[in-house]
């Protein structure tokens, strides 16, 4: 799950990260009220789920309180990769000297935690990785013991000589770590941290991605999803537990399992169709389930046809069927539905959808192939 | 031979008094599978489909002798019930859980060298030797027993393929589904060395997906390694870039982990990937040197 900087920013502070005051708004006057409170110079930043908000235009600097009031306008009207900016954060800038990257991921390979750091802070960290990949440090944490002292020492002194300096980044280093230990993150990442003029070390942007699956033990992050970060069939997927990934294509698409549902979508563009959607209903066979996902796919205005792909093994046929027949019932669609159903119960399945409009294949490929020469035709 | 269980192997199931773990015993007890013992902690007593609930793994282990574990709990308990089967001295854990937090699986799979224990999943449909014993949840009836081994990231699309390979005539020796997550305690890998080594399998075919590199180390072990003809397939071709496709570990990330990537690794290193499932029964008894 996504969550916003300054949602961030309130995690690694609580580590005890040197991160700088600042206040999240969503309006202009407010940004001057708040600029008024920081005096000086101030920044204002976009707070939106979308990385390269700074090139978009989403971060700017401010003199004084009317600059900081006219960014806010600004950056409060824009749209940034199609998501809306509806807050925005304003902080007192620092005079910056040196910037850094500091980030850790999961490394799949290793199955561990590794940390990075770079003295080429403030930009995109995959850049750096492919131009410059000599000037990106890395260790890898054992996840039963935890990042050393001696690792965060080591990392800090790959970029900072200073050894006073050097200390002060370990220690961020140290907290990072912990921030996204306990708050089982999948990233975590300070981009830039700073050093001012006068030496302090400043953590002056933030960004964690946090597990999806561990968020049954963390509810205080759980509450800072974003409603207006998720459409609402996104919503209504995630809350029946389906997995749905909306795409741009003609053909809606109702799978069980990750795997085969990835192939009914690469199938359908083989034969030369789009897929509408990633959609799997998972391992439970439950008829509502069917009833939602019919529903989110029809509300779709591209989808011209649908398939239904289900190989059951635990999942039963009849049960899909049922879930079907239930849903045209309750809400006629005019958009053909091609029915492929193997597995458990499948003749059970054919009988109950036998009495309905549905068309019918034997196999993945002769299903796939019907729904894309369906495409737009009365069902 | 099979891969991994055998006959013998001794199952005890974590999580039997719940809905998933009573059903699926029922079916792998039907199947063959030497259900041995069940744990629920505070349950013990109990015995579900004539198998004795105890309250602990210890205990199981102590009394019946299990050498395998299965687990159905709840992903929330799902971390505590792996450690505790490793711990009581089994030597494979198979992990259906779904939704195992990543972290906890990187601190198991390390815990779990330590102990010397085999984690097949987590979020994985299990392990089948057709014809002798099943720790998992897939249907018995669309697998037969032969020589081709088969090895896959996904649940479904896995039973699609066996499918097609029984039609076909081509039976499995064993069918393992690794699991989706992006930790995972039994790469593929582990897996084709395991049929490498393995008398009744002949060929083996893999079945990939988005995500990760797994793919690529694999594609390299058997250019280096295997002297059985492998053959491939990739799902996620048409998957968009920074989106999860319902497995947790399907997700091309920082441009990585594509379709097309895997498909050329695989390709490198002398592996018919095939485009469709379909395809992949006769490109395997191509590989086995049976013209059709």
């Amino acid at each position: 799950m996504k969550i916003h900087e300054y949602q961030a920013r309130g995690i690694l502070r609580k580590h005890g990260l040197p991160v700088p005051d600042f206040e999240v708004v969503s309006d202009p006057e407010a940004a001057r009220v708040a600029a008024e409170r920081f005096g000086g110079r101030v920044a204002v930043k976009a707070q939106v789920h979308v990385g390269g908000r700074g090139k978009a235009g989403g971060v700017k600097l401010a003199s004084g309180p009317d600059e900081a009031a006219d960014a806010a306008r600004a950056i409060l009207g824009m749209t940034i990769k199609g998501l809306p900016v509806r807050q925005v954060l304003v902080e007192s800038a620092v005079d910056i000297a040196d910037e850094f990257y500091v980030g850790i991921v999961v490394d799949r390979a290793t199955k561990r935690p590794v940390v990075m750091v770079s003295d080429a802070g403030g930009v995109d960290i995959e850049e750096v990785a492919r131009e410059t990949p000599e000037r990106i440090h890395k260790e890898g944490v054992d996840p039963l013991k935890g990042l050393s002292d001696g690792q965060a020492a080591a990392l800090a002194s790959r970029v900072e000589s200073r050894p006073e300096i050097a200390a002060r980044i370990a220690e961020c280093i140290r907290g990072l770590y912990e921030a996204f230990s306990e708050s089982d993150a999948s990233l975590a990442e300070i981009n830039p941290l700073v050093v001012t003029t006068s030496g302090d070390v400043r953590a002056i942007d933030a960004k964690i991605l946090v597990d999806d699956n561990a968020l049954f033990r963390h509810p205080e992050i759980a509450a800072m999803r974003d409603p207006s970060s998720e459409t609402e069939q996104a919503k209504l997927a995630r809350e029946i537990g389906l997995s749905y990934v909306k795409l741009d294509g003609s053909v809606g698409c109702i799978v069980n399992g990750a795997g085969l549902a990835m192939t009914t979508m690469d199938l359908i563009k083989m034969r030369g169709g789009e897929p509408a959607n990633f959609l799997d209903i998972g391992g439970s066979s439950a008829p509502e389930k069917v009833v939602t996902a019919l529903q989110i796919i029809t509300s779709d205005p591209n989808v011209r046809s649908i398939l239904v792909n289900i190989f059951g093994g635990i999942t039963r046929c009849d049960d899909v069927a049922r879930g079907l027949v239930m849903a045209l019932e309750s809400s006629p669609v005019d958009i053909p539905v091609v029915v492929r159903l193997t597995g458990t119960n499948e003749e059970e399945a054919r009988s109950i959808l036998a009495e309905h409009a549905f068309t019918t294949a034997e196999s993945m490929d002769e299903a796939v192939g019907k729904a894309v020469a369906l495409v737009g035709r009365r069902p | 031979m099979s891969i991994f269980i055998d006959e013998g192997t001794r199952v005890c199931v974590q999580g039997i008094t719940g809905r998933d773990g009573a059903f699926h015993t029922k079916g792998m007890l039907e199947y063959g599978t030497r259900v041995v013992a069940g744990v629920t902690p505070g349950k013990g007593g109990a015995s579900v489909e004539g198998v004795p609930v105890f309250d602990s793994m210890k205990e199981a282990v102590e009394r019946t002798g299990a050498n395998a574990s299965i687990t159905f709990v709840p992903a929330r308990f799902a971390t505590a019930a792996i450690l505790e089967a490793a711990e009581a001295g089994v030597g494979l854990v198979v992990a259906v859980s779904e939704g195992v937090p990543t972290l906890d699986a990187a601190r198991i799979y390390h815990r779990l060298v330590e102990l010397g224990t085999r984690m097949i999943g987590p979020n994985c449909p299990g392990i089948i030797s057709p014809g002798r014993s099943k720790l998992g949840i897939m249907p018995g009836w669309i697998h037969s027993r032969g020589s081709i081994g088969v090895v896959s990231r996904s649940g479904t699309l896995t039973y699609e393929v066996v499918d097609q390979l029984r039609r076909e005539g081509l039976g499995q020796s064993s069918v393992v589904g690794i699991g989706g997550d992006p930790i995972i305690g039994t790469s593929f890998i582990d897996t084709l060395r395991a049929f490498q080594d393995d008398d009744q399998t002949e060929a083996v075919v893999l079945i990939g997906e988005i995500g990760g590199t797994d793919e690529e180390e694999a594609a390299a072990f058997v250019r280096n390694v295997m002297t059985k003809p492998v053959v491939g397939f990739i799902a996620g071709r048409t998957a968009p870039p920074g989106k999860r496709m319902g497995h947790a570990g399907a997700i091309i990330a920082g441009g990585k982990g594509t379709a097309e990537e895997k498909i050329a690794a695989l390709s490198a290193a002398g592996i018919p990937v095939a485009e469709r499932p379909s395809d992949i029964p006769s490109l395997v008894a191509s590989a086995l040197g049976r013209a059709e």
